[in-house]
C-alpha cells in the first residue's frame, strides 16, 4: 500500500508545479493590470469602442420574423384562451363547499388524515382571507400547464430514452430551459403571443417541462436489467415491454417529475403576474407590495405558501413509496369511491346552483378588508424599530457589500468609512494577506495560498474595478484546472460574449451579489447543518423549516425582506438567502451523518476529540456531499438573483427586468443568456469540483 | 494427479445419464465481444480461428472478449452448470442462448435450428413458449402482486384471466407460496422473491430453463434449502436446464455435467467427478482441490454389474457416496443401485473406502 502511494504521488508533485505556475503568473497579471489602471484603463473598464450591439441586432431581427410569425403563434393563443377561460369559469362556478370536499378526498386517498386536515385548514384559510377567486384563478391555471408539460415532459424523456444521440442536446437545451431566468422569456413569449394571461400559461407549460423530461428519462435508465430482461423473457413485444414492464417500474421516478413539474409550473403561474393583473394570487402580492400595504401582501403571500404546500404533499404523495402499504383510509379511498364522491359533490353544487344559488356564498366581510389596523401596527413597528433593521442594514452594507462592490480603495472614503487609504495602509494590507496566504500554505497547500491572494486582491479592487482580462482567464483557468479544456474553452467564450455586450458593470453586480450570498448562506447554513448533524432535535426543528423554504415559490422571499429593510441591495441579498440557505443546511447534515461508520470509530478509537472528528474524518469524507450542497446553493441564488431585481438590484436580473418593461426582446435574451451562462458555468465547476473529490475519496477507498 | 482411481471409476461408470438422450441446446463457438466494432474481427471465411491468439488481439485494441469460442451440448433433461468468478463471462454467455445478448460469431442450435437465425417475432415465440429464466436479482415487477407477477407472461400472451390466473395459482403451491398470493415483492423475504422468480419462469411450461445465479442473493441457510427445492422441482418437471453460479459447492452438488469458465473461455467440462479428478490444468485444480471427493462422486459413478452379490440396503444412482459410510461402519459390504430406466447395480464398500483413503490423501497435501 505505501509502496503504490508512494509511485503516485511523484507524477502528482510535477502537475502540482505546472499548475502553480499558472497560478502565480496569473496574479502577478493581476497585479500589473492593477498597477497600470491608470495610465492605461482599458485594463479594468472594458472599452465601449470593443462592444458589439448584439442586442440591438437581435431587436432588427425579431422586429422583421416576429410580425411574419406572429398570426400563427396568436391563433395558438386564442385556441388556448377557451379551454383556459372555461377552466376559470368552471373553477368560479364551483361552490367552495364542492371544490373543498374533491380537494379532501384527493389528500386522503395520497396522504391520509393529516394531509386531509390540512387541505381543509388550506382552503379554509383562503375564505377567511378573502382570496378564494384569485387562488381558484391560479389553480385553475395549473391544472392547465400541468397537462401540457406533463406531456410534452414525457414524450421528449422517452426521446431522450430511445435515442441516446438526442440525449446531449437534449440536456443542454433542459439546462438552458432551466438556467434562463423566467422574465427572460416571458419576452419574446409576449412578442410572439400578445398580451395576456394565456402568456403566463405557456410561460408557466414550458417552465415546467425539463423536470418532467429529466425525472422521466432517469427512471426508465433506471429499471433494474434483471426487470427488463424478465420481460424480455416472458416475450414481451416492444410495446408490451414499454407499458408493461418500463414504465410501471419508472413510475414512482415519473411522479416525482410529476410533482417537480407542478410546483415550477405553480411558481411560473405567479412570477407571470408581473405581466399583468388579471385577479389571480400573484398579482394580489405583487399590487399589494407596489402599494406598501404589508398586511394584505403577508395575506396573500400566506396563500400562496398554503397553495403551494398543498399541491406539493398532494402530488407528492401519490409519488411516494410506502414500505408498509398504504394506510387504513388510503386503501378504503379506492379510485372508484373517489370518483363517486367527486360525482355526488358535482351533482350537488349543479342541484345548488340550479335551487338555491344564493347558499354557500364566499363570506362577504373577510381578513383581507380587516386588515387595516394590521398595516398601521406592521407600519408602526417598522418604523419605531427602524434604527435597529436600518442598523443591521448598514452594518452588512458597509462592512460586506460595498467593500466586495467597490473595492477597499473606492469603499474607504472620507463619505462612508470616515477615512482615505494612504500608501502605508495598502503596505500593512498586503503585508496581511500575504501572512494569511502563508499560513494557508503551510497548512493546507499551496491552492489555499492561490486562493487567499486572489481573495485579497478581489477586496481590495472590488469586483467592479477588478481587471477583466484577469478575471476571464482566471476562470478560464480555474474552469480548464477542474473540467479539462471545454469548460475552460466554454467559460471564456462567456464571458467575452458578456463583455462584448456590454453587460461587464450588471454581469460583476451579479457575480459580487451571488457570491456573497453563496458565502454567507454556506457559513450559516453549514453551520446549522453541522449542528443539525449531531442533534436530533435541531434536525427535527430545521426539517419542517426546509420542506416549508423549499417548496414555497421564491416571490413570497422578497416579503418580508422589502417589509423590514426597504428596496436596496440589502434586501435583495436576504431575500436570496433565505431562498438558498436551505441546500447548505440539508447537503452539510446528510453529508456528515452519512459518512462511514467504520471510518468515524476509527478515527475516534485514536483518540481524536469531538472536533477533530469533524475537522479530519467527517468533513473530507462529506466533502463530495457538501460540494454537491455548494453546487445547489449557487444553482437556487442565481434562480433568486432574477426575481430578487424587483426588489431592487443593478445585476444582470435588473437588466432583464428592464427590458421586460420595454418589451426590449435583445437586452432580455442576451441579459437572459448571460445568467443562464453563469449558472451552467457554476454548475459544471462545481460538479467537477465533487468529482475530484469524491474521486480523491474512492482513491482512499481503495 | 493420480490415475488409477479416474480409470477406476471411467471404467465401472459410463455416462448413463447423458449419452442416449437427444440434444436440445447446443452451442458451437460462440464469441461475445463489447467494444467499438466487434463486428470487424469476426469475418473469418476461409480462416480458422485462433481463439487465444482472437481474444489477446481482441484485448490489445481495447475490446473486451467476454465470451470466448465457447462451444458446448445440452441432452435433454440434463441439469448443465456454468461455473465461473466474476467477470468470467458466464452471464454473458446465458444471455447469448436466450439473445438477450446478441452474440459477435458463432452458432447456437435450439433442437437443431440455428436461434441466431430466428427473426424477432420468432424469437419472441420461442421465449413465450420455450424458454424461463431465472434472475439473480428476482426481476420482479414491483408494482405487481405475486399472483399477477406469476401469471405476467401469460398477460403478455393475452390468455384469458381466469386461465392465467388458475395456471400462476398451480406454479405458486408448486413453489410453496400458497397464500401469499396478495402480497408484493417488497413485502416478501429474498428467498420469497426468489420462489416467485421460479414460479414465473415455469408458468408457461418451458422446455429450457435458464438459471442465472438464482440463489447467490440468499442467505447460506436460505441458499441450501432452495437448492433442495430446485432439485425436488427438477425431478418433477425433468426440464432442460442450465444453471449459472459461482458457488463452487453449488456447482458440484446440482450438476449433472458442468463448465469451468475463465476470462471468457471455457476451460473444462464434464461430469462432477470428472473434474475432480482429472482437472484440465491447474487452475481448475486449485478451484477443485477443496471439494471432497465423497461429496462429489455419486453412486452411479461407482455402480457396477450386480452378478448375484448379496446387497443389503438400495441407495439412488444421483446420491453421493459420503451417504454410504455410516452404513459401511455399521459393517455393509455391498449396496444396491437404482436408477430409473436402467437396471439394478451394485457398489462395494471397499470401492468407497478406497474414495475416503484417496480424499484423506488429497487434504494431507
Amino acid at each position: 500500500m505505501t509502496a503504490v502511494s508512494g509511485t503516485q504521488r511523484l507524477p502528482q508533485s510535477v502537475a502540482v508545479d505546472a499548475g502553480f505556475t499558472a497560478w502565480a503568473a496569473l496574479i502577478v497579471l493581476t497585479l500589473v493590470c492593477i498597477v497600470l489602471q491608470d495610465s492605461l484603463p482599458w485594463v479594468v473598464t472594458f472599452p465601449t469602442a470593443w462592444q458589439v450591439p448584439i442586442a440591438a441586432a437581435i431587436n432588427v431581427m425579431s422586429d422583421g420574423v416576429v410580425p411574419v410569425i406572429q398570426p400563427l403563434f396568436r391563433s395558438i393563443s386564442a385556441l388556448l384562451d377557451v379551454p383556459m377561460r372555461g377552466m376559470q369559469a368552471c373553477l368560479s362556478w364551483l361552490p367552495w363547499p364542492a371544490t373543498m370536499a374533491i380537494v379532501v378526498v384527493l389528500s386522503l386517498k395520497s396522504g391520509g388524515y393529516r394531509l386531509a386536515l390540512f387541505s381543509v385548514i388550506a382552503l379554509g384559510y383562503m375564505i377567511i382571507a378573502g382570496y378564494w377567486p384569485q387562488s381558484m384563478n391560479t389553480l385553475g391555471l395549473v391544472l392547465l400547464a400541468v397537462p401540457i408539460a406533463v406531456g410534452l415532459g414525457f414524450a421528449l424523456g422517452l426521446l431522450g430514452y430511445r435515442f441516446p444521440r438526442f440525449r446531449p442536446g437534449l440536456l443542454a437545451f433542459l439546462d438552458l430551459m432551466q438556467t434562463v431566468p423566467a422574465f427572460a422569456y416571458l419576452i419574446p413569449l409576449l412578442l410572439l403571443f400578445g398580451f395576456g394571461p394565456v402568456v403566463g400559461l405557456i410561460a408557466s407549460a414550458i417552465y415546467a417541462t425539463p423536470p418532467m423530461v429529466r425525472n422521466t428519462m432517469l427512471g426508465l435508465d433506471r429499471v433494474p436489467s434483471d426487470i427488463t430482461e424478465a420481460g424480455l423473457m416472458s416475450g414481451c413485444t416492444r410495446r408490451q415491454q414499454f407499458w408493461h414492464v418500463e414504465v410501471p417500474t419508472a413510475l414512482p421516478q415519473i411522479l416525482v417529475g410529476f410533482n417537480q413539474s407542478t410546483m415550477a409550473a405553480l411558481s411560473m403561474v405567479i412570477v407571470a403576474a408581473i405581466i399583468g393583473g388579471f385577479e389571480d394570487i400573484g398579482w394580489e402580492v405583487l399590487s399589494s407590495m407596489r402599494k406598501a400595504e404589508f398586511g394584505q401582501s403577508i395575506l396573500s403571500g400566506l396563500v400562496i405558501a398554503l397553495l403551494a404546500i398543498l399541491i406539493d404533499r398532494l402530488t407528492l404523495g401519490f409519488a411516494k413509496e410506502r414500505p408498509n402499504g398504504p394506510t387504513p383510509i388510503m386503501a378504503w379511498m379506492s379510485w372508484r369511491r373517489l370518483a363517486a364522491i367527486v360525482v355526488i359533490a358535482l351533482v350537488a353544487a349543479a342541484a345548488q346552483r340550479f335551487f338555491l344559488p344564493d347558499a354557500w356564498a364566499l363570506p362577504s366581510t373577510t381578513l383581507r378588508e380587516q386588515i387595516g389596523i394590521v398595516n398601521v401596527a406592521l407600519t408602526s413597528v417598522v418604523r419605531d424599530y427602524a434604527g435597529f433593521f436600518n442598523g443591521a442594514r448598514n452594518v452588512v452594507l458597509y462592512s460586506l457589500l460595498l467593500p466586495l462592490r467597490l473595492g477597499i480603495v473606492g469603499a474607504a472614503t472620507p463619505a462612508l468609512w470616515g477615512f482615505a487609504v494612504t500608501p502605508p495602509m495598502i503596505a500593512v494590507y498586503v503585508a496581511l494577506w500575504l501572512a494569511i496566504a502563508g499560513l494557508a500554505m503551510k497548512a493546507y497547500g499551496w491552492q489555499l495560498a492561490v486562493a487567499t491572494c486572489m481573495a485579497g486582491l478581489l477586496l481590495f479592487q472590488g469586483f467592479a474595478g477588478f481587471p477583466w482580462p484577469a478575471l476571464v482567464l482566471g476562470i478560464g483557468l480555474l474552469a480548464f484546472r477542474l473540467a479539462g479544456i471545454g469548460l475552460a474553452c466554454f467559460a471564456m467564450l462567456g464571458f467575452g460574449f458578456i463583455l462584448v455586450s456590454g453587460l461587464s458593470a450588471p454581469l460583476s453586480q451579479s457575480m459580487y451579489l451571488t457570491l456573497l450570498a453563496v458565502i454567507l448562506c454556506l457559513i450559516l447554513g453549514g453551520s446549522l447543518g453541522v449542528w443539525a448533524a449531531h442533534s436530533e432535535r435541531v434536525s427535527k426543528i430545521l426539517r419542517p423549516i426546509c420542506d416549508g423554504l423549499q417548496t414555497v415559490p421564491q416571490f413570497v422571499f422578497l416579503i418580508p425582506a422589502l417589509m423590514f429593510f426597504k428596496v436596496g441591495e440589502f434586501t435583495a441579498l436576504i431575500a436570496i438567502m433565505l431562498y438558498a440557505i436551505v441546500p447548505p443546511i440539508r447537503y452539510v447534515e446528510h453529508g456528515l451523518r452519512n459518512v462511514r461508520a467504520d471510518v468515524v470509530e476509527a478515527v475516534r478509537q485514536m483518540g481524536a476529540t469531538p472536533s477533530q472528528v469533524l475537522m479530519h474524518a467527517k468533513f473530507p469524507l462529506a466533502l463530495p456531499v457538501i460540494m454537491l450542497g455548494i453546487n445547489q446553493t449557487i444553482m437556487a441564488a442565481l434562480s433568486m438573483l432574477a426575481i430578487a431585481a424587483l426588489v431592487g438590484t443593478r445585476d444582470l436580473g435588473q437588466q432583464v427586468y428592464i427590458a421586460l418593461g420595454k418589451a426590449d426582446a435583445g437586452l432580455g435574451i442576451v441579459a437572459g443568456l448571460s445568467i443562464a451562462f453563469l449558472a451552467i458555468l457554476a454548475d459544471r465547476l462545481t460538479q467537477a469540483g465533487a468529482r475530484q473529490a469524491g474521486s480523491i475519496e474512492s482513491h482512499w477507498k481503495s | 494427479m493420480a490415475r488409477p482411481l479416474g480409470n477406476f471409476i471411467v471404467a465401472h461408470g459410463p455416462n448413463v445419464m447423458t449419452q442416449e438422450r437427444p440434444i436440445k441446446i447446443a452451442c458451437r463457438n460462440v464469441w461475445k465481444a463489447y467494444g467499438r466494432r466487434p463486428a470487424f474481427y469476426f469475418d473469418s471465411r476461409g480462416y480458422k480461428i485462433d481463439p487465444d491468439a482472437l481474444a489477446d488481439r481482441l484485448r490489445a485494441e481495447g475490446h473486451l472478449p467476454a465470451v470466448v469460442d465457447a462451444s458446448f451440448e445440452v441432452a435433454t433433461g440434463e441439469i448443465f452448470v456454468i461455473m465461473g468468478l466474476s467477470g468470467s463471462g458466464k452471464s454473458t454467455l446465458v444471455r447469448c442462448l436466450s439473445r438477450l445478448v446478441e452474440p459477435s460469431a458463432g452458432e447456437i442450435l435450439l433442437d437443431g435450428r440455428n436461434l441466431l437465425k430466428a427473426s424477432p417475432k420468432e424469437l419472441i415465440e420461442l421465449r413465450r413458449h420455450d424458454m424461463g429464466m431465472v434472475f439473480q436479482n428476482f426481476g420482479l415487477l414491483p408494482h405487481l402482486t405475486v399472483l399477477e407477477n406469476v401469471a405476467f407472461p401469460l398477460k403478455i400472451q393475452r390468455k384469458g384471466q381466469k386461465e392465467r390466473e388458475e395456471r400462476a395459482r398451480e406454479m405458486i403451491a408448486l413453489v410453496g407460496l400458497d397464500g401469499r398470493e396478495k402480497s408484493f415483492p417488497n413485502q416478501l423475504s429474498g428467498g420469497q422473491q426468489q420462489r416467485v422468480g421460479i414460479a414465473r419462469s415455469l408458468a408457461v411450461g418451458p422446455a429450457l430453463w435458464f438459471l442465472d445465479e438464482p440463489f447467490s442473493a440468499l442467505d447460506p441457510l436460505i441458499r441450501r434449502q432452495m437448492q433442495d427445492e430446485f432439485l425436488r422441482l427438477q425431478k418433477l418437471l425433468k426440464k432442460t436446464i442450465i444453471f449459472i453460479t459461482h458457488d463452487i459447492a453449488e456447482a458440484f452438488r446440482l450438476a449433472d455435467r458442468l463448465a469451468i469458465m475463465r476470462a471468457g473461455k471455457i476451460v473444462q467440462i464434464g461430469r462432477p467427478v470428472d473434474i475432480v479428478l482429472s482437472p484440465a490444468d491447474d487452475y481448475v485444480g486449485q478451484f477443485t482441490e477443496d471439494m471432497p471427493l465423497l461429496r462429489v462422486i455419486k453412486a452411479g459413478d461407482l455402480a457396477t454389474a450386480i452378478n448375484g452379490t448379496t446387497v443389503d440396503h438400495d441407495i439412488e444412482a444421483g446420491a453421493s457416496i459420503e451417504e454410504l459410510i455410516p452404513r459401511i461402519a455399521g459393517g455393509a459390504k455391498a449396496f444396491g443401485v437404482v436408477q430409473a430406466d436402467a437396471p439394478r447395480r451394485m457398489i462395494a464398500a471397499a470401492d468407497v473406502l478406497e474414495v475416503l483413503e484417496r480424499d484423506s490423501r488429497r487434504q494431507r497435501s
